[in-house]
């Protein structure tokens, strides 16, 4: 991987922070209120099934942390494990892809399904 | 008259700890210590010094588990053990420099110690670099890497132009400056982490140096040094993990030079300039 | 014998700081999937979602629950400190941040609990 693929690296991980840190607060709110009131299904799905804004905030969540995860973790397998680079670069590629997909499922079963 | 419990690296990567006792005295550095080994112990400690007063960086060590400068480290502010002195209370008389007979001028700060009771210290030679004998480490590979992360200073104009002005006051002087008293003693490198974990990272040092370069107006190899200081080997495997800015004897704080070189580098790499 | 790693030069607030961002990242990666999985159990209507719901309803749920709520918190926060560092003018490895970013996480760890409780 070349420096400069590294340095873009480091800024798409600073960037989707930025967007992360803004999600997180907005979750963190979201969860206590949520629990507050009693965690039932019918109950979370009556808010979430059909809106639009869930749907939109917590796909970008979930883009968010594709991002933010796979270069965090690449670098603990790199410094931690010692894994080579092409190693964990391809690790990184399928958990990005992992989240992706896992969480935009679970982004559908909560608004479309 | 206490004595400090000494215990001293001896030996190779592949070494032991050998315990020597040395006389405390009032206002004695670790490097006064070490000193006192070879020249009254055991002459064939092995260890650097020059200038012993803060200005050469070639003593540094690695002093109870933290690497520091040994010329201008008070046993005190070190030691382990109750006589410690910690209190800052003022000692009456300058200890006698190195030239003294260790028995006969020891004025001893601590008023408490009794013989023996000194307290103890660990000295080891820096760590993340190569030792070759007791306290001494192999620089190399530590200076080749300011090499490689462009750290040398590269001008455009000859005897026959005029000086260049760059005002005191100006953003990129006030850059340069907060990271150019680097002495090269090689605390921060020893100190780092990330260092240890990816041996081609060129370590707070040579990156301070880069910023400092970066920020020199004159200066007209600075794409290849963005080039240079870019990516895992360099700016951006650091962690922010502060030893460097916390252990560097001068305060100076290669983080935030560090800091420096992941935007300006990021930056060009974005524009796809890198 | 080796030359030993001194563990004491890591004995400062910046790399405990770091060290704790770390580790709660990986710790919130770990439960991401799991996190993913239990939702999408909705899927299958309120029905899936409640099965999940009365399987994780008991202590030991509720308490690993909580401590991701406060790892999240606070890597959020430790993050916001580590890009004040890199972003911002330098001013210090921003202590402050770190006492800010316990603290904050102490407060949101007291919400949920609050609310777990409620």
């Amino acid at each position: 991987m070349s420096a400069a693929t590294q340095a873009r690296h480091w800024y798409w991980q600073r960037i989707s922070a930025m967007v992360l840190a803004a999600c997180v607060l907005v979750h963190l709110v979201t969860i206590v209120y949520a629990v507050r009131s009693g965690l039932s299904g019918e109950a979370l799905l009556a808010r979430t099934r059909g809106s639009v804004a869930f749907a939109v905030f917590y796909t970008m969540f979930v883009l968010a942390c594709a991002v933010h995860v796979p270069i965090g973790l690449a670098r603990i397998a790199e410094e931690w494990l010692g894994w080579r680079e092409r190693a964990s670069a391809l690790a990184a590629r399928a958990v990005a892809l992992a989240i992706v997909a896992m969480g935009l499922r679970a982004v559908y079963a909560m608004v479309f399904a | 008259m206490s004595t400090l419990r000494v215990s001293i690296w001896r030996g190779r990567d592949d070494g032991r700890f050998v315990t020597y006792e040395v006389p405390r005295q009032a206002s004695q550095t670790v490097l006064d210590v070490v000193t006192h080994v070879q020249r009254h112990v055991d002459p064939s400690l092995s260890y650097r010094f020059a200038c012993r007063v803060g200005m050469c960086g070639s003593c540094a060590m690695t002093v109870n588990g933290v690497a520091r400068w040994t010329c201008r480290t008070h046993v005190s502010k070190v030691v382990d053990g109750k006589s410690s002195n910690r209190g800052g209370v003022p000692v009456s008389r300058p200890a006698p420099m190195a030239t003294s007979d260790a028995g006969d001028a020891a004025v001893d700060g601590t008023t408490e110690g009794s013989d023996g009771d000194g307290g103890s210290l660990t000295i080891a030679p820096l760590a993340n670099l190569p030792v070759i004998k007791d306290l001494v480490t192999d620089m190399r590979e530590f200076f080749d890497k300011w090499a490689r992360a462009k750290g040398q200073f590269k001008g455009a104009s000859t005897r026959q132009d005029d000086f260049a002005r760059v005002m005191p006051a100006s953003p990129q002087r006030r850059l340069a400056d907060a990271g150019i008293e680097c002495i090269g003693c090689g605390v921060c490198y020893a100190s780092c982490d990330v260092v240890a974990w990816r041996p081609d990272f060129a370590g707070p040092a040579a990156l301070n140096r880069a910023w400092t370069l970066v920020n020199d107006v004159r200066d007209v190899q600075q794409p290849q040094r963005l080039r240079a200081v870019a990516g895992d080997a360099g700016c951006h495997a650091c962690h922010t993990q502060g030893s460097c800015t916390e252990r560097c004897p001068k305060q100076l704080a290669p983080t935030a030079a560090i800091a420096g070189l992941k935007r300006a580098t990021a930056r060009a790499a974005m524009r796809g300039k890198l | 014998m080796k030359l030993p790693v001194a563990r004491q030069a890591h004995n400062h607030p910046a790399w405990w700081a770091y060290f704790v961002h770390r580790v709660s990242g990986l710790a919130l990666a770990a439960f991401l999937p799991l996190h993913f999985w239990a939702l999408a159990t909705a899927m299958k209507g309120s029905a899936g979602l409640d099965a999940f719901l009365r399987f994780a309803d008991r202590p030991l749920f509720k308490l690993g629950e909580w401590g991701l709520v406060v790892l999240l918190a606070m890597h959020m926060a430790g993050g916001v400190r580590v890009m004040l560092i890199e972003f911002r003018p330098w001013s210090g490895l921003r202590k402050d941040w770190i006492a800010a970013a316990c603290g904050f996480a102490i407060a949101t760890g007291l919400a949920f609990a609050l609310a777990l409780v409620h």
